[in-house]
């Protein structure tokens, strides 16, 4: 790792712990905007990781903008972080600058279509994350990139089940410029890496969660970690963490190496049936507490549900995986699947 | 507050893609001579005039020094190398062993004089080796050893039986795993060694074991008033529980463990054609995706033992995701793509077969499922 990089995921790593705390989280999903942290995050450089200089950024890369996005949800950090990352890189891509505040990007839904003409935008978006009080959000238009004033677009709110806002949008008749071009489903391939990223630091989280907490209580007179059936399952569990952030890790250096390739679908249907998994193992592990609004592990593991989904649950990827395999051949697989 | 085991992505250099077109194209070469047949569980399958060839091609002990025919290559080379021959279903199960971890250990423990007496001939595919380490009494509980090595005049005589030896019929030496002194009760891992002990020699009778599936692939060992020589010690005597858990970083994560049953998803993919319905092309791109992942983890862990690094419970992380991975491929291929109730005799159904027959060896040899679990759990702290 770099100096740089280093450098972020160490001022992050010493942000979250400081400010990110379960009653943050739950206050956010609650509906209250957490300022304080966005702002701390903001003028860290953080948010615009990405971004070179002089388009209004830090002058990192894509890596460590994503390294940070995992940082952020071993935290569950309850901000489009992700969302504003994906915008940044889209207008950096373009060659437009990039405006400061929480962003978000549109449309995040396969199939939905948000036409540009004679200045004005058509159609609707929904799931939007974090749309309201988003700064900016920027489109993906069938004319190419644009950067939309919230205030000029209807916004219906709607949640998550993890508590995220995920909006329905209504562009009609607002006017915007086009700032560059952008392909139809960079929006869709960014938004499966960045998710994959997220459960990956999300399901670091639940296994140290769940690590600490077999250590921390008692029954038949000895901590839970003392039985060997505990022992196994949270072995499994350890399996399943390494093999997401093994993925999603892969998906990243692939990303910023220019290449990607299928390294992105991999990583979305790979850590996408982690998560699952593993969030099954660490509420096993936790008893009824961990099925409490009390506790934290519910922060994680309704993100860990939700994020799955987006931008293409397993089946989508693994099928695409599964079509290009096909194409290319049984013969072909060996060089396919060491990418050679 | 991270508790994962991380596996760093480890990019594989212009140096390893040159070799893995110089193994691409021996295979391709030996293949296309019918030199060797195609199947899975590579390194159960074996084929001594193949080893031969592979040895004389350079590609056995390629990370060992020089002065004994190495090519003081890295780990990666090595990695290279091994993951080209699995992929292939190249026989390489004859000198497997020797070229994982006997000839390894003699480098770290052996005497000079065991090194050029052994590696050169391993690096030929001259000398096959296996692993002498469980016993009827002892599996998983391998400190429990029993065959009994007691002092006399210029060596040792061994008393007692190995079992589930793979290849012993076939192989030249096993490393066995021996007690040198009696159990003591504080300490089991005390008064234990490792001794080089030559299967042609009097004293020791080789006895097939046959598995499910009817094949000859293991074996019992019957040792009586065996003869070892001073000379074919390894290492120092009482030190064999340290030097046999090193042995284990390099058994355990290699590609053989996701490897197992790859043959059985190139023909899942044949079969299915070029134009997979939804259902096949989720359940291909799954296993793909599973395997690219594990791939990665393997080739990490290759990186750390390059480093110098012993990443034991990295290892056995990927064993046990691995081999619980190449347990499932044919689980998920029968569901997919049916075959004829067992009568069909196609490429595919032969491959499924096969995997089928030889999956629940996959969880059990070289540390069960529940050992390696115990491992990553003491590695998170829990135990
Ligand atoms: C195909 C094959 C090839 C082999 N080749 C070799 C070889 O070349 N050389 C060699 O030395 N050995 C070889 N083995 C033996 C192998 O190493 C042992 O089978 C293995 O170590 C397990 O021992 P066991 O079979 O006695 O099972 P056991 O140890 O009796 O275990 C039976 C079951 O109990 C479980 N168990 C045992 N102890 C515990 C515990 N403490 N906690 C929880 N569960 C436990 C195990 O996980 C397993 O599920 C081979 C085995 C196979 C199947």
């Amino acid at each position: 790792m770099n100096e740089m990089r280093t450098l972020i995921l160490d001022t992050a790593e010493r942000i979250f712990r400081d400010i990110c705390d379960q009653a943050l989280v739950d206050k956010a999903e609650k509906g209250e905007w957490p300022a304080g942290l966005w702002q701390t995050l903001e003028e860290s450089g953080l948010t615009q990781a990405s971004v070179p200089e002089e388009r209004g950024g830090a002058g990192g890369t894509i890596g460590d903008g994503l390294y940070f996005l995992k940082t952020a949800s071993r935290y569950v950090a309850p901000l489009p972080l992700a969302e504003t990352l994906i915008a940044g890189v889209l207008l950096a891509e373009a060659g437009a600058d990039v405006p400061a505040g929480p962003l978000t990007i549109a449309p995040v839904r396969k199939g939905e279509v948000i036409e540009f003409s004679d200045g004005k935008l058509s159609g609707t978006a929904s799931r939007v994350p974090f749309a309201h009080g988003a700064s900016a959000i920027v489109v993906a238009t069938s004319a190419g990139l644009a950067i939309v004033d919230p205030k000029n677009v209807k916004i219906d709110r709607d949640k998550s089940m993890a508590g995220e806002p995920r909006d329905t949008v209504t562009f009609d008749g607002a006017s915007a410029t086009i700032v560059g071009s952008v392909s139809p489903d960079r929006i869709w391939e960014l938004g499966a890496l960045a998710r994959s990223v997220q459960m990956a630091g999300a399901l670091e989280g639940i296994l140290a969660m769940s690590v600490q907490y077999v250590q921390d209580r008692k029954q038949f007179g000895r901590t839970l970690s003392k039985f060997q059936a505990v022992q196994q399952s949270l072995a499994a569990m350890a399996g399943q963490v390494a093999a997401a952030s093994s993925a999603s890790d892969t998906a990243i250096e692939a990303t910023e190496a220019g290449d990607p390739g299928v390294a992105i679908a991999v990583a979305k249907a790979r850590v996408g049936e982690a998560a699952g998994v593993a969030a099954e193992l660490a509420h096993q592990a936790h008893g009824a507490i961990g099925f409490t609004h009390e506790y934290a592990l519910h922060q994680f593991t309704r993100r860990l549900w939700g994020w799955r989904d987006e931008f293409g649950g397993e089946p989508y990827w693994q099928a695409e995986i599964g079509r290009q395999v096909a194409k290319a051949g049984a013969d072909n697989l060996w060089k396919f699947a060491s990418r050679t | 507050m991270t508790t994962a085991l991380t596996y760093p992505p480890r990019t594989l250099g212009p140096e390893q893609e040159a070799m893995r077109a110089e193994v691409r194209a021996f295979l391709q070469k030996d293949y296309a001579a019918g030199g060797f047949g195609r199947g899975q569980e590579a390194m159960a399958r074996y084929d001594v005039e193949f080893s031969r060839r592979w040895g004389q091609a350079g590609f056995i002990g390629i990370t060992w020094p020089k002065q004994y025919g190495g090519r003081g290559l890295t780990f990666l080379d090595r990695y290279v190398v091994t993951e080209e021959a699995l992929a292939a279903g190249a026989p390489v199960g004859a000198h497997w062993v020797a070229d994982r971890q006997s000839g390894p250990l003699l480098l770290k423990y052996g005497t000079e004089e065991q090194r050029q007496r052994f590696l050169p001939k391993i690096i030929a595919g001259e000398a096959f080796f296996c692993i002498g380490m469980s016993e009827p009494d002892s599996g998983s509980d391998l400190a429990s050893v029993r065959m009994s090595a007691t002092r006399v005049d210029g060596g040792w005589k061994l008393n007692g039986t190995k079992l589930w030896t793979s290849l012993a019929h076939i192989c030249h030496y096993m490393i066995a795993l021996v007690r040198t002194s009696p159990v003591n009760p504080e300490n089991r891992h005390e008064g234990m060694s490792q001794m080089i002990v030559d299967l042609k020699a009097p004293g020791v009778e080789v006895r097939p074991v046959y598995n499910l599936a009817g094949e000859h692939h293991f074996n019992q060992e019957v040792f009586t008033d065996y003869f070892v020589p001073d000379e074919n010690v390894v290492g120092e005597i009482g030190a064999g529980w340290e030097q046999v858990m090193s042995e284990l970083a390099y058994e355990r994560s290699g590609p053989e463990r996701i490897l197992s049953t790859f043959q059985t998803l190139v023909e899942l993919v044949r079969q299915v054609g070029d134009d997979p319905s939804e259902v096949e092309a989720r359940a291909i791109g799954r296993l793909t995706a599973h395997l690219m992942t594990l791939r990665g983890m393997s080739v990490s862990v290759a990186g750390m033992l390059a480093d110098g690094k012993m990443p034991v419970t990295e290892a056995a992380l990927v064993k046990d995701v691995g081999t619980n991975y190449c347990k499932e491929v044919p689980e998920m291929a029968r569901l997919i793509c049916p075959p004829e109730d067992g009568a069909g005799n196609s490429k595919y159904e032969k491959m499924l077969k096969t995997a089928t027959l030889i999956a629940p060896s996959l969880t059990i040899q070289g540390g069960t499922r529940e050992i390696l679990r115990g491992m990553i759990a003491r590695g998170l702290g829990l135990r």
